[in-house]
C-alpha cells in the first residue's frame, strides 16, 4: 500500500522534523510552551501517518493493534498520574522509548550490509539498553520501590569496568561478525551497565539522571535512524540528544553539581552519599502554636518550599496556609529555588496545581533582595538551597551554588523531619542561629498543625 | 541515503538542538525534558517499519513489542507534558485559574 512516492515521503518527514524543532523552541518559553507541545504531537502524527502511506508494510492490522495497546496503556496513566509522581512517569516513558530503539536495532541486524550500519546498530543496542535499565532503576527509586539512598557495594567500580569492557568487546565482535547471539549478549550487558550506572546515584540527584538518560534515548533513536536510513529519526533523535545534554548540564549547574560528580561521586565515596551525622549543638525547637503566632502577627512572610514538601505532598496545605495568612492581611510569597522539588521546575508545577496564583511564585533573583524586609521566612522541607555555606565556606561541596538568602529575614522557621543534613551531606549553620526556630515532623502534618493554629488565633 | 548526507544532517541537528534550548528558564526545565522525552517516542516510526517487514513470527512479536513501547513513549509523553503545561497556563491567567479548580485533578 505505497500511496506516497519518495519525494512526498521526504517532504512530510521534513515537515514533521520542523514541527519537532518548533516544539522544542516553543517549550522554552512559558507563553508558547503548551502550543509547542501540541505542535510536537502534530509532527508525530504526520510522521506516523506518513510511514503507513509510504512504506510497503505487511502485518498492518497487527501494528495498528499494537499502537492501540500502547496508547490504551499510556494515555490514561499519563492523564491520571499525580503531579508529584510525574518525574517517575517521565522516567518510565523514557525507558520504554530506549527499549524500543534497542529492539528495532536488534531486528535490523540481519539486514545490515555495510559495517558502519552495524556500528550504528551496536550503538543503538547498547545506549538503548542502558537507557531502558537505567530508567527502570530511576523509576524504582522515585516510586520508592527501592531505597532512594545511593546503593554502593565494594568492587562496584571493578564490576562496572568489567561490564563496560565486555560490552565494547562484544560490540566490536557484532560489527565484525553480525552475530545475533552476540548482539543479544550486548543487549544484556547494556542492561547491566544501566543498572550499575544509576544504583549509586542518590535520590535527590535522580532527576538529573532522568534528563541524562533522556538524552541517551535521543542518541539511540538517532542511531536507529542511521540503521533504517530514516532522516526523521536521525533529526528527531539528535535534537533530543543535543537539547537533553544542554538541559542536563543546566540542571546540574542549578544544583551546583557536575554531571560527572553526580554519576561517579558515590564511586569515590563523595558527597552524594550524604551524611547521617547529627551535631550536638543546641537548636531552638518550637511548637506549631509558636510558629502560628510568629506567622500570624508578621507583616510579610516568605514561604520557601523544597524537596521535603514535594515528598510529603504538602503543597495544597502550604497553599491553604498562604491563603489563611493573606486573610489576616499578611503579604505572603513563595520563593522558588530553581531546583526545588523533585526535579528542576517541579515546584512551580506542584504549586500551580495547588492553585497558588502565578504572581505569588517568585524566582530566586527576584525574591532574594526582599528577605531583608521580611518578618518570617518559613522553610518547608528545604535545606541545602538555603544553606549559607554555599556563599561563605569555600570548602563546602555546595560552595558556589546560588541559594535563597533566608538568613536575611528577621525570623527563620524550618519545618524539618529531623536534624539530618540534606543530600549534600553538610550541616546548615543557619539552623543554630538565634533567629532560627525549628518545628520537627512531616512537612504536610506540620503545615496542617500550623494552619489549624493560625486559624485559631 | 548515503552516509555523508546523514552525517551532515546529524551535525546540523546537533547545533539546532543546542540552540533551541540554550536560553530556557529553570521554571520550564521539567516540561521541556518531558516534551523532549515525548519527541524521541518517534522511534515508533522505526518500529512500524521493522514490524511491517517482519516475515518470521518471532521477529514480528519482538517488533510489535517495540511498537507498543514506542507508542507508550510517544502518546504518554505528549499527554503528560500537556497536563503539566495546562497548569502553567492556568496560573498565567489568575482569573481563569479560579474558574478551573478541577484542572489538576482530572
Amino acid at each position: 500500500m505505497s500511496i506516497l512516492d519518495p519525494v512526498w515521503t521526504s517532504l512530510l518527514y521534513l515537515a514533521a522534523a520542523v514541527c519537532f524543532i518548533l516544539a522544542l523552541r516553543g517549550l522554552s518559553s512559558p507563553r508558547t510552551a503548551r502550543r509547542g507541545n501540541l505542535v510536537g504531537a502534530l509532527g508525530a502524527l504526520i510522521a506516523v501517518v506518513t510511514v503507513f502511506l509510504s512504506a510497503r508494510l505487511e502485518n498492518v492490522p497487527w501494528i495498528l493493534a499494537a499502537i492501540a495497546v500502547g496508547s490504551a496503556v499510556a494515555a490514561p496513566v499519563a492523564r491520571r498520574v499525580k503531579m508529584t509522581q510525574m518525574p517517575q512517569l517521565v522516567a518510565l516513558f523514557n525507558g520504554v522509548g530506549g527499549g524500543a530503539a534497542a529492539l528495532v536495532a536488534l531486528l535490523e541486524l540481519g539486514h545490515a550490509g555495510e559495517p558502519w550500519v552495524r556500528v550504528a546498530i551496536v550503538f543503538t543496542l547498547l545506549v538503548g539498553a542502558v537507557s531502558f535499565a537505567g530508567s527502570g532503576i530511576t523509576f524504582a527509586k522515585l516510586q520508592e520501590l527501592m531505597t532512594t539512598r545511593p546503593v554502593v557495594f565494594p568492587g562496584l567500580p571493578v564490576v562496572m569496568s568489567v561490564v563496560l569492557l565486555a560490552a565494547v568487546a562484544s560490540g566490536v565482535a557484532v560489527v565484525v561478525s553480525g552475530s545475533l547471539p552476540l548482539a543479544v549478549l550486548l543487549l544484556v550487558l547494556g542492561l547491566a551497565a544501566g543498572v550499575l550506572l544509576v544504583l549509586p546515584v542518590g535520590g535527590a540527584d535522580v532527576p538529573i539522571v532522568i534528563s541524562l538518560l533522556n538524552a541517551f534515548t535521543g542518541l539511540a533513536v538517532a542511531a536507529s535512524g542511521v540503521v533504517l536510513g530514516n532522516v526523521l529519526l536521525v533529526v528527531a533523535g539528535t535534537l533530543v540528544g543535543a537539547s537533553g545534554t544542554i538541559l542536563t548540564r543546566a540542571m546540574a549547574a542549578a544544583m551546583g553539581r557536575s554531571v560527572a560528580g553526580i554519576l561517579f561521586g558515590a564511586f569515590r565515596g563523595g558527597s552524594t552519599a550524604g551524611s547521617t551525622a547529627v551535631s550536638e549543638r543546641p537548636v531552638r525547637s518550637s511548637s506549631a502554636e509558636d510558629v502560628a503566632v510568629l506567622l500570624g502577627y508578621a507583616q510579610r512572610v516568605i514561604i520557601v518550599p523544597g524537596y521535603g514538601l514535594a515528598v510529603a505532598q504538602g503543597q495544597h496545605t502550604a497553599a491553604e496556609l498562604a491563603l489563611a495568612l493573606e486573610a489576616r492581611g499578611i503579604e505572603v510569597d513563595f520563593a522558588i529555588h530553581p531546583v526545588a522539588g523533585r526535579m528542576p521546575g517541579h515546584m512551580n508545577v506542584l504549586l500551580a496545581e495547588a492553585n497558588v496564583p502565578y504572581e505569588s511564585l517568585k524566582e530566586m533573583g527576584e525574591i532574594n533582595p526582599q528577605f531583608k524586609t521580611t518578618d518570617v521566612a518559613l522553610v518547608v522541607g528545604a535545606n541545602d538551597v538555603v544553606n549559607p555555606a554555599a556563599k561563605t565556606s569555600s570548602g563546602s561541596p555546595i560552595y558556589g551554588m546560588p541559594i535563597l538568602e533566608v538568613a536575611d529575614a528577621r525570623q527563620v522557621v524550618f519545618l524539618k523531619r529531623s536534624m539530618r543534613p540534606g543530600f549534600a551531606g553538610i550541616e546548615n549553620d543557619l539552623l543554630y542561629e538565634p533567629q532560627t526556630s525549628l518545628l520537627f515532623g512531616d512537612a504536610k502534618d506540620s503545615l496542617a498543625q500550623v494552619l489549624g493554629a493560625v486559624k485559631a488565633l | 541515503m548515503d552516509g555523508i548526507a546523514l552525517l551532515t544532517i546529524t551535525v546540523l541537528a546537533v547545533f539546532v538542538g543546542f540552540e533551541v534550548v540554550s536560553k530556557v528558564s529553570s521554571t520550564l526545565h521539567t516540561p521541556l525534558m518531558s516534551g523532549a522525552n515525548a519527541i524521541h517516542g518517534i522511534i515508533l516510526v522505526g518500529a512500524i517499519i521493522v514490524a511491517g517487514q517482519a516475515a518470521d513470527p518471532w521477529v514480528l512479536a519482538v517488533a510489535l513489542l517495540a511498537v507498543v513501547l514506542a507508542t507508550a513513549n510517544l502518546v504518554g509523553g505528549f499527554v503528560v507534558t500537556d497536563r503539566m503545561l495546562h497548569m502553567f497556563h492556568a496560573k498565567k491567567d489568575p482569573v481563569k485559574a479560579g474558574a478551573q479548580p478541577e484542572a489538576g485533578s482530572k
